[in-house]
């Protein structure tokens, strides 16, 4: 890749470490909250709903403050992972994997709420009168029947925080090589005189990496419906 | 193993109080679409619990409010065929079959061990979206069967099957009821299953047991008319076969005589259980001679019972078995039909279709 500066390629590979990590740590959290959307009857539930999809609606900048009070070195949550496990987010690549994270999140958890609202919950009764038990139901019947729909949702939270800009840019500012991500880095560039065709040249890969999601994510939602169905 | 079942639920609509055993062999669960039928069967499976009442299965207590006792539905194994197949789509017929074994360890893991029975040797490596609907079913009985249950629960097996389908299950269904020797709760609201396989009846009518017993008594009863509906009224002979002539027509021998049937696909010497419907019955005072009908069996009225219509339903003795009749109640009268009198019953040998003969009749019909 050496039609990328080197500072271009940092900002990529900072890009796709954070997207990386923010994937894969909260594809266990989606997959939780998207079956207790989807399947669970308690109270709270609404709550819930509201707050997974709080992030899509508030300014990404307000996200980003939020995130700056509460897991800053002072802040409740903040102070007390610095102090218990000498854990910092704030000014920290793993603040932008934790922003990046929270901003996808409510993509993460609508597809895979759509997976799971898909399999019929007559198949999972027929696997327990067969003699499965729930997790033996979850494991051999829900989770194959959505798992699909369990990677397009992870694959569309790649795409959404690989685009992160205004909750990590507020909560971990833009230092090069720590928090730069490729969204920083374009905004940054574009800040200083001649700059652009370097900007010009994240954006093409910025508009790759978006393309290839969709399409993969696209991809994989026709697979789920299709195993569904049975075809 | 016995069954007995005695539960209470509030169904929204109706109250379900249904309190019934079901022995040995297979009991049918009757009743109208919305009489709880369904229900019942959900209970005794775990996936409905009921407000309160019991389950037991043979010496197992499945469910008890007094003791609180309410085995979770994977850990009561019974077997249980659905209206629809269920089958999983992710799975090809074989790991649908072997699901049991895969996923607990106990039930068998062979498929050959039902392939044969259920005429699905050739389906095994199939996906299940290239099945059919009859083919579906049948490898949905085989999966619950390879699980080994200890009963099996048949909620309307058939229902969502058009009749030729219904038609290709009904031998299996047969087959299995004489081979495996398992217990079955069937679940329909057609007669013609009723007739075919039923060792044991149970009426439901609005979440209550009406009346239970042997089929032989049960469907011969001329209350019971009303609730199995006129057109469906009729008496199941047991018969044997013990002729074959060239002229395609079986002969069979009934308790009360012989009856001629069309080409029974039976060997001689073949057990067989025969329903007759009431309304292809006619009766005659004499033996009527130069009648193109084969089948004339001697037979004493037991009971008349006169409906809202201009129909008379005759309930009769024949030989050792009941026989119901439809006749009008013009011809009653002129008749003089009253209990004892002796006549004559008179069937055309078209009258009995071929999904109402059943092949491998069980003892104690």
């Amino acid at each position: 890749m050496d039609w990328l500066g080197p500072e271009e390629w940092q900002a990529v590979a900072l890009s796709l470490k954070v997207s990386f990590w923010a994937t894969l740590l909260s594809v266990p959290f989606g997959l939780l909250c998207a079956l207790a959307l989807a399947r669970g009857r308690f109270f709270g539930r609404d709550m819930l709903n509201w707050l997974v999809h709080l992030p899509l609606v508030l300014p990404p900048v307000v996200t980003g403050y939020l995130l700056l009070l509460s897991f800053g070195r002072r802040g409740p949550v903040g102070a007390f992972l610095d102090d218990t496990f000498g854990i910092t987010l704030a000014f920290q690549w793993t603040g932008a994997a934790l922003a990046a994270a929270i901003m996808a999140f409510p993509l993460m958890v609508r597809a895979m709420r759509l997976a799971i609202e898909a399999v019929d919950p007559k198949l999972e009764e027929a696997a327990a009168t067969l003699g499965a038990s729930r997790f033996k139901v979850f494991t051999t019947v829900t989770l194959p029947l959505i798992l699909p729909g369990v990677i397009a949702g992870a694959v569309l939270a790649f795409a959404k925080a690989m685009g992160e800009f205004g909750a990590t840019i507020t909560f971990v500012s833009n230092i090069p090589g720590e928090t730069r991500t490729v969204p920083s880095a374009i905004y940054a560039f574009l800040q200083v005189p001649g700059g652009e065709t370097a900007a010009l040249r994240l954006v093409a890969v910025a508009v790759a990496i978006a393309i290839g999601a969709l399409i993969l994510s696209e991809w994989l939602s026709r697979r789920v419906a299709k195993r569904i169905s049975g075809a | 193993m016995t069954l007995s079942v005695d539960i209470a639920r509030d169904l929204g609509g109706f109250r379900l109080e249904t309190q019934f055993d079901a022995p040995d062999g297979v009991t049918v669960l009757f009743g109208r679409s919305g009489s709880g039928k369904s229900s019942v069967v959900k209970s005794v499976a775990g996936l409905l619990t009921p407000d309160r009442g019991r389950v037991r299965l043979g010496d197992r207590t499945l469910f008890d409010t007094r003791t609180r006792t309410n085995v979770p539905v994977h850990k009561r194994r019974l077997g249980y065929v659905f209206q629809d197949s269920r089958l999983f789509p992710h799975l090809n017929v074989r790991d649908n079959l072997c699901y049991t074994a895969r996923v607990t360890g106990r039930g068998s893991r062979r498929p050959e061990d039902v392939g044969d029975l259920l005429g699905i040797s050739h389906l095994l490596d199939r996906k299940t979206h290239a099945l059919s609907g009859g083919e579906a079913q049948r490898v949905a009985i085989g999966r619950a069967l390879l699980s080994q249950p200890d009963m099996l629960l048949m909620d309307e097996p058939l229902a969502s099957l058009d009749g030729p389908r219904k038609a290709e299950i009904l031998p299996y269904l047969e087959t299995l009821r004489r081979e495996t020797g398992l217990s079955i709760l069937y679940v329909t609201h057609n007669m013609a299953e009723v007739a075919r396989l039923a060792t044991h009846i149970v009426l439901l009518e609005n979440g209550c047991v009406v009346r239970s017993g042997a089929p032989s008594e049960l469907l011969t009863d001329p209350d019971m008319v009303r609730v199995l509906g006129v057109r469906d009224a009729g008496a199941v002979l047991s018969a044997k076969v013990v002729a074959q002539p060239e002229d395609g027509i079986s002969e069979l021998l009934v308790s009360a005589g012989r009856l001629f049937l069309p080409a029974i696909d039976a060997p001689v010497g073949a057990e067989l259980r025969v329903r007759i419907l009431a309304q292809d019955v006619m009766l005659s005072a004499t033996r009527p001679a130069g009648l193109s009908a084969l089948n004339i069996l001697p037979v004493q009225v037991l009971a008349l019972r006169r409906g809202d219509g201009p129909g008379v339903i005759v309930q009769l003795q024949a030989g050792q078995d009941r026989l119901l009749a439809r006749v009008t109640r013009r011809s009653a009268d002129a008749m003089g039909l009253a209990p004892g009198t002796a006549c004559y019953a008179v069937m055309k040998s078209v009258a009995v279709s071929p999904t109402d003969i059943a092949v491998g009749l069980q003892s104690g019909l």
